[in-house]
């Protein structure tokens, strides 16, 4: 996707959870001048734990939700019966709506003969702003006892920036979170252990960034555990390993401390520079 | 009445699966199931014998009759989710909540019914499991839950099992607040690390919410002492049992890339046989349970 001459949008996704892609993500935004990172794994959100930002702005994130005005009402039933999510009932004398189970579609309110639905904003979560040595941050924080994170994605990514170098930090997984975050992108690293788990979910999330259509590369993380069965896997599909980080009971230490390992490391700057100059020129190549 | 306990963790990766499935190993007369529809990897330790799949409709996707569109684009216009494009319909992105059929003025658009995914009854060596796999990029991961869940009691009924074993997936929304809705018990399992502490407080204030009641097991406790401190301190202020710790060992890799359990891989391993204690609490703690 086109955003700009100079623009580019790299999600670090994984499938299984734990590989290290808030790791990846965080150390990568550190390596570049400049750069913008957000969190849209909403659910539990990690990119703050490293970067431990202060001075920290904060705004709510809401949603539509129908609001039945009883005094206009005829208890048609008209609404529940159109609600596919079944957020409305209506019993004899009361219509309740289930805020949390409702999809926001507005089909209540439209299809209501007495005009009695009315919509209102429903706080579902917040999105963080901060900045942190050079690195902008925006990350999005889902309320406890939301189902629904795509909201609070959408408005995490509503934040992106023209001309200029955005991380996305993606939850796992392969559902439709996955898909929000990962659509616009123009490249998407997938980080992985050379675990069967690594591997199986591996598999999976390279179907959805293929159906996406977003081009691709790997990180295989924690390389020297696991098997090789990964990295056979990707020559035959002719995937690149962008990058392959050791396991290092240092990094894991530095890692449960909050500290990002290029700070310590100061090797893998250079590296993840390389890497990004690497995908720069495949996107570039692409447009 | 059967009893569902859920293994669940907030943040991924955290050790999950191979602690449900060494608890498949050790328990006896218990039904398997698999909730994390999303990403499922109990199958690779259990490997199941797969009896019974069905498709999984739970939903549907609107069709657009390009032969009666006009490209008036009033679906286009109230279609919440930016979904329609006449005479497109981006599925992905589709919930399927009828507004586009609804105001078509030419009855142009349809809905009809979506597969979700796949759902499977099969048989391991420690018992009947069902499972599932949402399609990629779906979004009714809590209603594959729920049916999953719903399935396994029926099984443990019928079979007269007492309990269900839930591997659960990472995170609090959707796929998390159906698995864990109901549960007698929530095992968390997480890692002495920030991020590891910072989502374990989130998803036990989803599960006081619930009123699920929650026991920890931390994991790699040994990869930061203070940390692992932090996270004891936490759970004694709050009165959450932890049921165990386990230092961080290369066995739990090598006995995944052998698709084995830990009990079976080396039975007299020392995680085995603190897994085998906590199990024979969780045993207890489901006896007195009322």
């Amino acid at each position: 996707m086109d955003h700009g001459r100079d623009s580019l949008i790299v999600t670090i996704a994984s499938g299984k959870g734990g590989t290290g892609k808030t790791t990846v993500a965080v150390n990568l935004a550190l390596s570049l001048n400049h750069t913008y990172l957000f969190d849209c794994d909403v659910e539990e959100p990690n990119v703050h734990t490293l970067l431990h930002p202060r001075n920290v702005t904060s705004e709510e994130v809401t949603v539509l939700t129908p609001e039945v005005d009883h005094n206009l009402c005829t208890f048609c039933r008209k609404c529940s019966e159109f609600c596919q999510f079944n957020a409305i009932f209506v019993g004899k004398t009361n219509v309740l709506v289930y805020d949390k189970i409702c999809h926001s579609c507005g089909g209540c309110a439209l299809i209501c003969p007495e005009s009695a639905i009315r919509e209102r904003a429903r706080t579902v979560g917040s999105i963080k702003s901060s900045k942190v040595d050079d690195v902008s941050l925006v990350y999005g924080e889902l309320n406890i006892g939301e189902p629904m994170a795509v909201p609070v994605i959408k408005a995490v990514k509503a934040h992106i920036v023209n001309n200029a170098i955005n991380i996305l930090d993606a939850p796992p997984g392969t559902s439709c979170t996955v898909i929000e975050t990962v659509q616009e992108s123009d490249y998407v690293v997938l980080v992985t252990e050379p675990t069967p788990f690594g591997l199986h979910d591996l598999m999976m999330t390279i179907d959805v960034v293929n159906r996406i259509g977003v081009p691709y590369g790997v990180v295989i993380n924690r390389s020297t555990i696991g098997n090789d069965n990964t990295a056979k896997f990707l020559k035959e599909k002719r995937i690149p390993i962008l990058m392959e980080i050791p396991f290092e009971k240092r990094i894991a230490k530095l890692y449960s401390r909050g500290i990002p390992f290029v700070k310590e490391l100061t090797e893998y700057r250079e590296k993840l520079q390389e890497m990004m100059k690497s995908i720069q020129e495949i996107v570039n190549n692409d447009k | 009445m059967t009893n569902e306990v859920a293994v669940i963790s907030g943040k991924g990766g955290t050790g999950k699966t191979t602690i449900a499935a060494a608890f498949a190993a050790i328990a006896s007369n218990i039904v398997m199931a698999d909730c994390d529809v999303d990403a499922p990897d109990l199958h690779i330790l259990l490997q199941p014998n797969m009896e019974k799949t069905e498709e999984f409709i739970s939903s549907k996707i609107a069709l657009i009759d390009e032969g009666s569109c006009t490209y008036c684009n009033l679906c286009q216009t109230h279609c919440r989710f930016d979904a329609v494009d006449p005479p497109d319909i981006n599925s992905i992105s589709c919930e399927g909540c009828g507004v586009c059929e609804y105001i078509c003025p030419e009855r142009a658009i349809m809905m009809r019914d979506k597969v979700s995914g796949h759902i499977h009854e099969s048989s391991t060596h420690f018992g009947p499991m069902v499972h599932a796999k949402l399609l990629p990029g779906e979004g009714n991961s809590g209603k594959l839950v729920t049916e999953v869940r719903k399935r396994s009691v029926k099984f443990a009924e019928r079979l007269g099992n007492e309990m269900v074993l839930i591997d659960g997936s990472p995170g609090i929304g959707c796929p998390v607040i159906a698995t864990v809705s109901g549960l007698q018990l929530g095992i968390v399992v997480t890692e002495p690390t920030l991020s590891g502490i910072h989502d374990l407080k989130r998803v036990l204030d989803l599960m006081k919410q619930l009123w699920v009641r929650p026991a920890i097991i931390i994991n790699k406790y040994d990869i930061n002492l203070d940390n692992s401190r932090v996270i004891e301190r936490f759970c004694l202020d709050n009165s959450i049992e932890i049921l165990g710790k386990l230092p961080f060992d290369t066995i739990m890799t090598e006995s995944m890339i052998e698709g084995m359990t830990l009990p079976e891989y080396s039975p007299k391993h020392n995680l085995v046989k603190s897994l085998q204690r906590m199990w024979k609490r969780i045993e207890n703690m489901m006896r007195m349970n009322p």
